[in-house]
């Protein structure tokens, strides 16, 4: 069975450092054809639109040519094909597969059921461990650093896939938490009792105000309404986590704001003019990271 | 066995296994574990007997059938406190305790709804873990952690 990437827990602390490292060479030199003649299924179960340009355009700036499909209408799995035989007929077309599934766990299935290495683009609310990497090379690139860096994780920490999979990738890194969070989204206790135990130090509070000025980064994440069963609750919190360039003027010059999009209000217009604001940036590492871990899968890099 | 006493509430076997001290509620559950239903052997139970440990405890004897140790470790999924005796002639030659078998194959099911075992043909796997007294199951593939629920 070939490395594939399914999980953040499938990489090393070393693996990782290393798809940073090549990230960062891609970032240099945009367009390098070291795929030429290869070929990339993008498999899109369900549709998003973001991640599968971000990983088609990667395939494409390393040569590779690109074959797939954005959802299933139009496909054989409307006709009651299993996804072992779709993942098995195409993985004898290509040489790596990038998939996206809303079922959790269907990744890992597809990279049992195959020979060529498997991305995972999502799976339902499980992993998505590109968007994790690109987290980290982020981050890398604004502090210079991933050690001993202090992140503040604001908004949904329940059920944010994104924070709890940067949480435990940035575990290796000696890091400081600060969780702004409701009450209803606080972090779940299983991360909490993940901290104590590896030692790693982190402070709670509903209060974004509160700790925006002892972070090195601002992690926002999309506070979504229909997580609240009482929607008085959701009218309470949605504005107090609204991000506004006026309350930007005590925070350390280094730090800087990611998200991993897409935003509603949670950040206003006015904060993307602001030194501060990275997301646009933090978007764009994402195609890097993707060139770097395909490269790397495919035995390139 | 050595009750020490003089009838047994379940009757002797001769040769075969004795599993003993298990939770009464989880008595069936055993019995589908090991497909008892399906068994030539003679299979008597008792249920709701006295125990000094147990409030009410479970006893399940198979005469001339011995199980793998692998066969075993699955009944520690539900009744952890249960105890294993081989008994040749009426007399209890080996006690074996249970060990929870690291990964758990093929005979749970996975408590998530969108977990992709759920909706595809897969044989399901489980990576075993004990909290706070309790076996936890974590999904090798949605990656989530649940209690056991047989197939």
């Amino acid at each position: 069975m070939s490395k594939s990437l399914i999980s953040i827990h499938d990489f090393s602390k070393e693996e990782i450092l290393h798809i940073l490292s090549v990230a960062a060479g891609m970032e240099k030199n945009k367009s390098q054809k070291i795929l030429e003649g290869k070929v990339v299924a993008c498999l899109f179960f369900e549709p998003s639109t973001r991640t599968r340009l971000s990983f088609e355009t990667a395939a494409n700036r390393l040569g590779a040519r690109v074959i797939g499909f954005s959802d299933i209408k139009n496909t054989s799995i409307t006709k009651g094909e299993t996804l072992k035989d779709t993942i098995k007929m195409v993985s004898n077309y290509v040489d790596l597969i990038v998939m996206r599934h809303p079922l959790e766990g269907a990744a890992r299935y597809a990279s049992e059921v195959c020979d060529i290495p498997v991305v995972n683009a999502g799976d339902g609310a499980n992993q998505h461990p590109s968007q994790t990497l690109l987290d980290l090379y982020t981050i890398l690139e604004t502090q210079g650093r991933l050690d001993n860096v202090t992140i503040n994780m604001v908004g949904d920490l329940k059920y944010g896939r994104t924070v709890h999979s940067l949480l435990q990738a940035m575990s290796h890194f000696d890091p400081k938490f600060i969780f702004t969070a409701p009450q209803e989204l606080r972090m779940p206790e299983e991360y909490r009792t993940f901290l104590s135990e590896m030692n790693i130090p982190f402070t709670e509070t509903a209060s974004l105000q509160e700790h925006l000025d002892d972070c090195d980064i601002l992690y926002m994440t999309r506070v979504q309404q229909e997580r609240f069963s009482d929607p008085m609750e959701y009218e309470k919190v949605k504005n107090v986590y609204r991000l506004e360039a006026s309350m930007l003027s005590g925070v350390r010059d280094n730090m800087k704001i990611l998200h991993p999009l897409p935003r509603v209000d949670e950040i206003a217009a006015d904060v993307d003019d602001t030194k501060y604001a990275y997301f646009y940036k933090q978007a764009e590492n994402g195609m890097y990271v993707r060139m770097a871990i395909i490269s790397y899968l495919l035995g390139l890099k | 066995m050595t009750e020490g006493t003089p009838i047994l509430k379940v009757s002797a076997i001769k040769d075969g296994t004795v599993l003993d001290h298990i939770p009464s509620q989880s008595i069936f559950r055993v019995l589908d574990l090991l497909d008892l239903q399906n068994s030539e052997n003679p299979v008597t139970i008792g249920i709701n007997l006295e125990s000094k440990t147990l409030r009410h405890k479970g006893i399940i004897k198979i005469a001339d059938r011995f199980f793998a140790d692998d066969e075993l470790g699955r009944i520690a999924l539900v009744a952890p406190t249960a105890t294993v005796n081989i008994i040749k002639d009426y007399k209890v030659v080996e006690k074996k305790s249970i060990t929870l078998p690291k990964t758990v194959v093929g005979i749970a099911r996975c408590a998530n709804p969108m977990c992709v075992t759920n909706h595809q043909k897969i044989t399901t796997k489980f990576t075993t873990s004990i909290e706070e007294k309790k076996v936890k199951l974590l999904c090798h593939y949605c990656e989530k952690t649940t209690e056991f629920i047989p197939l």
